[in-house]
């Protein structure tokens, strides 16, 4: 009787949206290859993490004044005196850098396995702007603690604007609503912050989706599952996305949450790389810190800011670091998708790329000296180079034969021994302590063995950029 | 319903005239939400003058004050630091100032009205942000030719003491001088020329 009573409830609901189609549509019957790695973790953890910022974020703003007399001493009530106030807020700035550290890792996984190509250069448009909305959330969040970095970054930042030729001081004076950043500014940043990028960001994350389950996953060999399809229509390559892949997930989320808990609870400054010391410091709109430098997100753009000796070209190359990113689908000239395939240009080229990334990442957070503003412009070259030189160097490469169906699946099974006896390698049975009752503490590390790995893994990856 | 004798240019200049309006008034609509973000009446008014006493004021002190919510410099240069100002023209981009922001009253060699006090809006013309002052000679991290001036933490901006940026640095400008004027000896008004009305 109650079973059918609710079957009925149920039904009524199914009469009146289609609940079950959405389903099927997007998780049940949406058709995923089967070789996805480690690497395709962080779409879902993406998300995983947005949930954690609306969450947190809305938890804030209860107790949050965006009032420039206020605001600081209303985050330092919201560390102190509001219950778990301190978690929420750890939660939510922690979760900032978070949402960068997926993303980034998002995006390099579209670069190695082309999933940015045909057909999916909407997919990576619809990403670029999401990133572009992530930024400005992430900007205009930092100005709300009210500290001495919050206002020296964004005087510094919509000072940026001013740089554009006659109307840029007028497009900065309507940005602060003041001549200077302001109670009007810091207002204005709390309401973009809280409501409409976050109404942005979640548009663009839906259209995101819906363009990939058009056309389908890219995998890790760059081959399109839909050209084989068995007698019933389903990719032969193909597995369910529910259970096979939202089961797979939970391990990612899990793994994921320890390493955000452990910053959380152990280090939520992160050394101040997620949160500045001088952002400590009440705003002071008459003197600014002795040194500033945005928090690490921005820092390679930042450092590519100011490599460029003049004021509106250094500006033009920030925002066209930026922009570059978004012609990448037109750039690449390989017939070829994944970098398994590749040829040894192209790898070369995204090595120096993520060393330039890297590179200029840290030399950002650093004061600019005569010498480090060398080191700047020669990454800032590179940077460019492996954008603007691609139409170029991929059309030189030759790419390698792309097999027809996946080859390998990734397997935890296979990958847990493998890594028990490379730790083998690296150790030697030692007496040594017993924690946990498990032998493995036993071993204490072996100079010989671990040289020997490292060899192998640079003849290993020397052999696969030739 | 029968599309049978539809008139279609009727409908398409139905369609055009409508999408014409509409973005019209969209238009007049955007005007006031768009110009809403502007500076608020009351944050105009804020730009009022500032009085400033100068008597209590030493040989090479630098004094903070703060006009329109900008940090104002007034520094009391001494002789020697006037004399190092005629020596400094092959290191700058802009020595006569002729590029740079200034009531004419300050368009000087000194940038000033009165050669040992010097007024400046202490805000990098780069990105805005406020220099540190750095009167020493020749400190460690500025290297052997410093004389002396103003040096931006943020991106390496270097100003003399009359706010004269050096060349081959971000900042495009000189520092900016706001109008202002002396009451008397030891008075001075920030924010106003005395020609008729607040710049």
């Amino acid at each position: 009787m109650k079973v059918n009573r609710l079957t009925a409830c149920g039904n009524w609901v199914l009469d009146r949206f289609p609940l079950t189609k959405l389903w099927n549509d997007h998780m049940a019957h949406y058709y995923a290859p089967k070789n996805f790695n480690f690497w395709y973790f962080f779409g879902s953890l993406a998300l995983l993490v947005l949930v954690n910022q609306l969450l947190t974020g809305i938890l804030l703003t209860m107790n949050y004044k965006p009032d420039a007399k206020l605001a600081f001493d209303s985050v330092e009530y919201i560390m102190r005196d509001v219950n778990w106030g301190w978690l929420i807020r750890y939660m939510h700035s922690t979760g900032a850098s978070a949402f960068f550290i997926v993303i980034y890792l998002h995006m390099f996984r579209g670069i190695i396995y082309g999933s940015y190509k045909q057909p999916r250069e909407l997919i990576w448009i619809f990403g670029m702007l999401i990133f572009l909305c992530l930024m400005a959330e992430a900007f205009m969040g930092y100005l709300l603690p009210w500290g001495q970095m919050s206002y020296w970054g964004a005087q510094v930042i919509i000072s940026l604007f001013s740089a554009i030729p006659f109307v840029g001081d007028d497009l900065s004076l309507w940005v602060r609503g003041d001549y200077v950043v302001s109670d009007a500014t810091l207002n204005r940043f709390f309401a973009f912050h809280v409501i409409s990028v976050p109404l942005v960001l979640v548009l663009l994350i839906f259209l995101h989706i819906v363009a990939l389950h058009e056309v389908g996953s890219n995998n890790p060999d760059g081959i399109e599952i839909k050209k084989y399809k068995g007698k019933n229509g389903i990719p032969l390559d193909g597995i369910p996305f529910h259970p096979y892949y939202t089961v797979k997930d939970i391990v990612g989320v899990a793994v994921f949450l320890i390493f955000f808990a452990a910053v959380i609870f152990y280090m939520p400054e992160m050394g101040g790389f997620f949160l500045e010391a001088d952002n400590f410091i009440p705003a002071d709109p008459l003197k600014t810190p002795e040194h500033i430098a945005p928090l690490w997100y921005f820092t390679p753009f930042y450092a590519i800011l100011r490599a460029v000796p003049d004021k509106f070209a250094g500006v033009i190359a920030m925002f066209g670091s930026i922009a570059v990113l978004f012609v990448l689908p037109w750039l690449d000239r390989s017939p070829v998708k994944s970098i398994r395939y590749r040829g040894g240009i192209f790898k070369k080229a995204l090595f120096f790329f993520v060393i330039s990334f890297f590179a200029l990442g840290y030399l950002g957070t650093q004061p600019a000296t005569p010498t480090l503003t060398i080191f700047a412009r020669v990454f800032t070259l590179i940077y460019f180079g492996f954008f603007l030189l691609m139409p170029i160097y991929t059309r030189w490469e030759k790419p390698k034969p792309v097999p027809k169906r996946l080859t390998k699946s990734f397997s935890m099974e296979g990958f847990v021994p493998e890594v028990k006896s490379v730790i083998e390698e690296m150790t030697i049975e030692d007496k040594g302590f017993v924690l946990f009752g498990s032998s493995e503490f036993k071993r204490k590390p072996n100079p010989e063995g671990i040289r020997n790995v490292l060899f192998r893994l640079a003849k290993k990856i020397k052999t696969s950029l030739e | 319903m029968s599309d049978e004798g539809v008139d279609e240019s009727k409908r398409q200049f139905l369609t055009s005239a409508l999408t014409v309006v509409g973005a019209i008034g969209s238009g007049y609509l955007a005007v006031p939400l768009l110009a809403q973000m502007q500076p608020s009446v009351k944050a105009m008014a804020a730009g009022a003058p500032v009085e400033v006493d100068l008597s209590k004021m030493e040989a090479g002190q630098l004094l903070r004050v703060a006009w329109r919510g900008k940090p104002v410099w007034i520094l009391n240069r001494t002789p020697a630091a006037l004399e190092t100002l005629k020596t400094m023209d092959k290191v700058l981009s802009d020595p006569q100032s002729n590029d740079s922001i200034q009531p004419a009253s300050s368009k000087n060699s000194y940038r000033s009205i009165k050669p040992e006090i010097f007024v400046a809006i202490g805000l990098c013309t780069h990105l805005g942000c406020s220099p540190t002052f750095r009167p020493e000679l020749a400190p460690h991290d500025l290297g052997a030719d410093w004389k002396g001036g103003f040096f931006c933490p943020c991106h390496g901006s270097r100003f003399d003491l009359a706010g004269r940026v050096y060349s081959g640095v971000p900042a495009p400008t000189n520092l900016e001088i706001p109008p202002h004027r002396y009451i008397n000896d030891n008075l001075l008004i920030i924010g106003d020329e005395g020609n008729g009305g607040a710049a």
